[in-house]
């Protein structure tokens, strides 16, 4: 008898495989975060001996931790990974910043439109996500392979049925999907089995010394000189981790004392919040989730 | 429970031995159905925030929401809110599509999709029954069985859910009453006995707002001696062991590094594969042995039911993708017609004739549906004409394919029996397909041939076999006779039996309707069971209506020159209709049985019978003393 983890596995590598067989030119996208990371392990699972047949895009917004970047940079090295880098030149020309400009133009411009324009550029008509139905309320209701029309838009009152395992990856020219294979994954699931399995993760998931000011009871990681200190703020040293990495301004760390996996899965058991908490994108009223989703957002 | 666990802080908590047993426990995959206001979300709202798993930030949004939307619950908390998660669901307060929620407890995890009850969200119902192991059906006490309960229970035994729990909720409002929970729970299991392929049945008296039998044994129900809901669903079966069925590894996709290296990487749908097996590729029948059983972390010997992994074989042999392995001794049909089960999912209407895509386990093919046999209307379970199928309608098929699949029927195997339609031109999804049988069956059945015949069979018995086929209207007398014929053959030490039409549709007719086709069917199922009892060597009594005689000739072929005797008993229908032992006639002038033979069906009269009983000038002990004398006269009761 397959256990709980072993059945959520083999379903997220049928669907990765599913994908491979079935479209044109798939993607998988790359958030360097801990669910991205046990995606690539599964899609490296799926295709062994052979290598993981995509690409790999990073959607870099120019604000990610330093620790993001060097482990993603490690990681492609050691997976062998065919990594795309993209950049929304536009804005970054046009100086877009989380800082002066706030989290919804930064996020909408430097990662939804530039997602849009990465997948435009290479033509891309499946791309991978590593999104978790128990995340948020509108991903709950969300297919394992979800249509999006020319405009990547999402239409969550027409979504096609999705019986049994048999996906329907039919798609005109211009159209894509996104899939995300760990639809039915917990964030306790993700978390077991990365423990074992012994899949690498970004340093910052585990508590160490690290400076931070708190703003707004968000405590945000001074990750370099570009966060500007308001009058008399000054950084303090404070043992924190992160439960959900994104791009540090926007990102809220939370005191701790977990510096292993069983030190996290401890937190975990007797956490009184989500993992989402920390995301000062989330804190927009009612179903933002479910409209960023229908202009493109992942 | 869980509740201590939290409650503990994290040193208490001893994580390795926490994160052994998690590894260790399986998955539950069932779906909750039920009308509008049965009480379904606030029982998930439950099952989560019992378990600890909405978290104080949700829990607060939820708080501030129900109070912002306020429907009308004062201040207590709107779980609705929190599985409809949709902006037109809030707006609308329904459900419109299927929402997937996790849960765990100490021995399981699972996962819940909540599904719509409104009829015009049939199709998203059927997404989330379609992966279902179990179905947990709610009803309020109040109202007991409705025609929901009915329609959601027929769904998902289509699908093939063969574990349902009828959850009686608001028992609170009902004072917790015995006498209304049985009288529903008897309801409910009449209805569900006619469900085919449901095998468990569990009916429990819930309060989901007060939490009684839910998480915990309710001590306002002493009467009841059955598990919470709960633990019912923790110790409910999982996988109706995949594993000891026949191998099936249908191939996802060819696997091919470099030049050494060829295998087939799939998930494996049923059974057990083991390094050396012989194996048999489908349709095209090449075999070899598996020379390996790949994975990224190691080689292994044998995998099973559900495993993702990648076999190389011991030779070279052609395999793409849609290409079915299994076992040589154990191979599932090949064809390219089928009876199928169709759900329809489109604003736009089935068009038999019309060319689909058809995805299943082997792949994509081109079908269409080249008769449309009928619908079943999902509130009754009658079968209706219909010449196409619309938006969530459901209804039986043939389906024609453009090449041969591999495939086992539904009921046996949902991996390797269930497909999609696809609309060539829209891309849309449109139809969803169990398949029950394939057509030209003969092809792949031979005959076994066997050393003792009829003729041994029958001398032994020191008679000749025969069947005596009592054909006539309900209520002419059929069956009295029939049996006193059989007492006097009995009494003679002949070997017989009786095979009556209403026993028989209580058991291996009792799938059948009374439809044109389903009367057919049953004729044609005991005509064949008529015969396979006189190649046993006996004499045998059939006592049916058998009203037409297309199928009265049908079974007269099916056996020997000399060997059928009809019997038409002749009592007219103003007769049987007086006598009406059964009630049956006076029900169906009222209208409520369709199809009754004489009243709104026809019967056609025997030609050329053998015997006329008129019964209006005959005793049936005369009757009886009659046939036993022909059959005598025949030379069928001694052996040579």
């Amino acid at each position: 008898m397959l256990n709980h983890l072993d059945r959520l596995e083999a379903e997220s590598i049928f669907i990765i495989r599913e994908v491979v067989a079935e479209c044109r030119c798939p993607v998988m996208l790359y958030s360097i975060g801990k669910d991205s990371q046990v995606l690539l392990h599964l899609a490296r699972k799926a295709f062994h001996p052979s290598r993981i047949p995509f690409p790999v895009l990073h959607v870099d917004t120019g604000w990610k931790f330093r620790d993001m970047i060097a482990f993603r940079d490690r990681i492609a090295k050691e997976w062998d990974l065919d990594l795309i880098v993209h950049i929304n030149e536009e804005g970054v020309k046009a100086g877009i910043s989380p800082i002066t400009h706030g989290s919804a133009v930064h996020t909408d411009v430097m990662k939804t439109q530039a997602l849009k324009q990465a997948l435009d550029k290479y033509g891309f008509d499946a791309a991978f996500g590593g999104a978790r139905r128990d995340e948020e309320k509108s991903r709950a209701k969300e297919r394992i392979f979800s249509f999006r029309n020319r405009h990547h838009r999402w239409d969550p009152k027409n979504q096609r049925p999705e019986l049994w395992n048999l996906f329907n990856t039919r798609i005109h020219k211009g159209e894509s999907m996104r899939v995300f294979p760990l639809s039915n994954w917990t964030e306790r699931d993700v978390w077991q089995y990365i423990r074992r399995e012994g899949i690498p993760i970004v340093p910052l998931y585990f508590a160490r010394v690290r400076p931070v000011v708190e703003r707004e009871g968000q405590l945000i990681m001074v990750d370099d000189d570009r966060l500007p200190l308001e009058p008399g703020e000054t950084p303090q040293m404070r043992r924190v981790r992160f439960r959900t990495l994104g791009c540090y301004p926007l990102t809220g760390a939370i005191e701790s004392d977990a510096e292993d996996l069983e030190g996290i899965v401890a937190e975990m058991l007797t956490a009184r919040t989500s993992e989402r908490e920390g995301r000062v994108i989330d804190k927009d009223p009612g179903a933002s989730m479910e409209r960023k989703k229908q202009e493109g957002y992942f | 429970m869980r509740d201590e666990a939290v409650m503990n802080t994290a040193e208490a908590v001893d994580v390795e031995r926490y994160l052994a047993e998690q590894e260790d426990k399986g998955l539950l995959r069932f779906i909750t159905c039920g009308s509008v206001d049965d009480g379904k979300s606030t029982l998930i709202g439950r099952l989560l925030y019992d378990s600890k798993l909405i978290f104080e930030d949700q829990l607060a949004a939820l708080k501030a929401e129900s109070r912002q939307i306020n429907r009308a619950q004062g201040e207590e908390i709107d779980f609705s809110l929190l599985l409809d998660g949709l902006e037109a669901e809030r707006e609308q307060g329904i459900t419109i599509d299927v929402a997937y929620r996790f849960f765990a407890t100490d021995r399981r995890r699972f996962i819940v999709a909540d599904t719509p009850g409104h009829e015009q969200y049939t199709r998203n119902m059927a997404t989330g029954a379609s992966t279902a192991d179990l179905a947990v059906l709610l009803l309020d006490a109040r109202k007991g069985v409705v025609t929901q309960t009915r329609r959601h229970a027929l769904i998902v035994s289509l699908l093939g859910i063969r574990q349902l729990i009828l959850a009686v909720n608001k028992m609170d409002l009902i004072d917790f009453d015995e006498a209304t929970f049985r009288r529903i729970e008897a309801d409910f299991r009449d209805f569900a006995e006619g469900l085919g392929g449901v095998t468990h049945v569990q009916c429990i008296p819930v309060s989901a707002l007060k939490g009684d039998n839910v998480m915990t044994p309710s001590p306002r129900t002493p009467w009841y001696h059955g598990p919470a809901l709960l633990e019912a669903l923790e110790s409910a079966s999982a996988d109706e062991a995949l594993e000891e069925r026949p191998m099936r590894f249908p191939v996802q996709w060819v696997n091919r590094p470099g030049q050494n290296f060829r295998g087939f990487s799939g998930t494996l749908a049923s059974g057990r594969l083991a390094v050396g097996d012989p194996i048999v590729v489908l349709p095209s029948a090449r075999t070899s042995r598996i020379a390996r059983i790949v994975t990224f972390d190691r080689d292994r010997e044998e995998a099973v039911a559900g495993e993702a992994v990648t076999v190389t074989l011991e030779d070279e042999i052609d395999i793409s993708r849609g290409d079915v392995i299994v076992h040589p001794k154990n191979r599932p049909e090949v064809a390219d017609q089928f009876e199928a089960k169709l759900i329809w999912m489109s604003d736009h209407e089935l068009l038999p004739g019309r060319p689909y895509l058809f995805k299943s386990h082997a792949g994509t093919a081109s079908a269409m549906v080249t008769r449309l046999k009928y619908a079943i209307h999902v509130n009754t379970r009658e079968q209706v004409a219909a010449k196409t199928l619309a938006l969530n309608d459901i209804g039986v098929a043939n389906l024609s394919l453009d090449r041969a699949i591999p495939f086992d029927p539904y009921a046996d195997n949902r991996a390797t029996g269930a497909f999609i339609l696809i609309d060539k031109l829209t891309n849309e999804t449109v139809g969803a397909g169990m398949i029950d049988f394939g057509l030209r069956r003969s092809q792949n059945v031979h005959w076994q041939a066997l050393d003792l015949d009829r003729k041994a069979r029958s001398d032994l018995k020191g008679q000749k076999p025969a069947v005596l086929w009592f054909t006539g209207l309900s209520g002419s007398g059929k069956s009295t006779i029939a049996n006193l014929v059989e007492k006097r053959l009995h009494a003679m030490g002949r070997h017989t039996y009786l095979l009556d039409g209403d026993n028989v549709r209580h058991g291996l007719n009792k799938d059948l309707g009374f439809t044109e086709a389903d009367r057919v069917e049953n004729i044609r199922r005991v005509a064949e069971v008529a015969k396979l009892m006189a190649d046993a060597g006996l004499i045998v009594l059939v006592s049916f209506i058998s009203p037409f005689r297309a199928e009265r000739r049908m079974a007269r072929d099916l056996m020997g020159d000399g060997e059928f005797f009809e019997i038409f008993v002749d009592t007219p229908l103003e007769v049987c209709a007086e006598r009406d032992p059964k009630g049956l006639y006076a029900k169906a002038q009222a209208g409520e049985i369709r199809n009754f033979t004489g009243i709104d069906s026809p019967y056609e009269p025997p030609e050329q019978a053998e015997m006329v009983i008129d019964t209006t000038r005959l005793a049936p002990e005369e009757a009886a003393e009659r046939i036993v004398a022909l059959l005598d006269e025949a030379g069928r009761l001694r052996s040579n």
